[in-house]
């Protein structure tokens, strides 16, 4: 399916739970509008000019990955929670370099966010040459991310292959 | 007998204390941690949990009181305010790390090792 169309549709779809009305004349007017931005910025939203099946693959595949991320943010506030009402604070923070194999740029965005909102880590930089500059508050949390297996699992999500 | 009525007023009591309970640590964390960058670890986590779960008791809410087209529409649109917030809170805070990366704020104990 061409892109605009997609476009079209979602756009749509968003306008009809935006306003919550569903008599002829707003949605009428639902549709002229949507057409108009779809005319003007139908491009923005998806990068390939069609869409096809693997997008549909991603998007449920993206689906799955939120549980576990959830539960991720939950560890990741729990830790916080007694980093920060433990007497002594118990922090060392420092500075980690970690060298990603991701490609594609939605799954570095993907993997750059996760990254926040798991345990003690916050990505601070992405270089050219796809490191990533962590800000770690403790030893226990950086040996957590260079298991790597967050980054395994968004490059499974996106179809990419990473080799050790 | 307990009626249902009470059964999802306590669980939703429950989630509002639990998200209220990460935004108080939060904060706690935003005073407490000595630099700039272990401040933004404590609040970029907290704020990002604690909303989302005030907002989903909101949502557990207005369906047990009304459950009809209208409040449906509404839980999908503070659904969407989630989304947001997710997406939304780690960018922001990555946002701050780097202007402070790049206008020259050191990390309190520098320390790099590669892999």
């Amino acid at each position: 399916m061409n892109r605009k169309v997609v476009t079209f549709l979602i756009l749509f779809g968003l306008w009809c739970i935006f306003s919550g009305m569903f008599d002829i004349f707003h949605l009428t007017l639902g549709i002229i509008s949507c057409l108009i931005i779809t005319l003007v910025s139908g491009d923005l939203m998806f990068n390939e000019e069609k869409i096809t099946k693997s997008h549909i693959v991603y998007g449920i595949r993206f689906i799955k990955y939120i549980p576990w991320l959830i539960y991720q943010i939950i560890l990741a506030n729990i830790h916080v929670a007694y980093l920060v009402l433990h007497p002594k604070m118990p922090i060392e923070p420092f500075v980690l370099e970690y060298k990603a194999k991701l490609k594609k740029d939605i799954s570095k965005v993907v993997f750059a966010n996760s990254i926040i909102l798991t345990p003690g880590t916050i990505t601070m930089d992405i270089t050219k040459d796809n490191v990533f500059v962590v800000h770690c508050i403790s030893r226990k949390v950086a040996e957590d991310l260079l298991t790597g297996e967050m980054e395994k699992r968004v490059a499974y999500i996106f179809g990419e292959t990473i080799k050790n | 007998m307990i009626d249902f009525d009470f059964i999802i007023n306590i669980i939703v009591i429950i989630i509002v204390a639990i998200g209220l309970f990460f935004f108080f640590t939060a904060t706690i964390g935003l005073l407490r941690f000595p630099d700039f960058y272990c401040k933004l670890q404590a609040t970029g986590k907290g704020d990002t949990l604690g909303a989302v779960l005030i907002l989903f008791g909101i949502v557990i809410y207005i369906l047990k009181e009304d459950f009809s087209l209208s409040t449906i529409l509404v839980s999908i649109k503070i659904f969407f305010i989630i989304f947001f917030i997710f997406l939304a809170n780690p960018t922001a805070t990555h946002a701050l790390t780097k202007a402070g990366l790049d206008s020259g704020v050191i990390p309190l104990k520098k320390e790099v090792f590669k892999k």
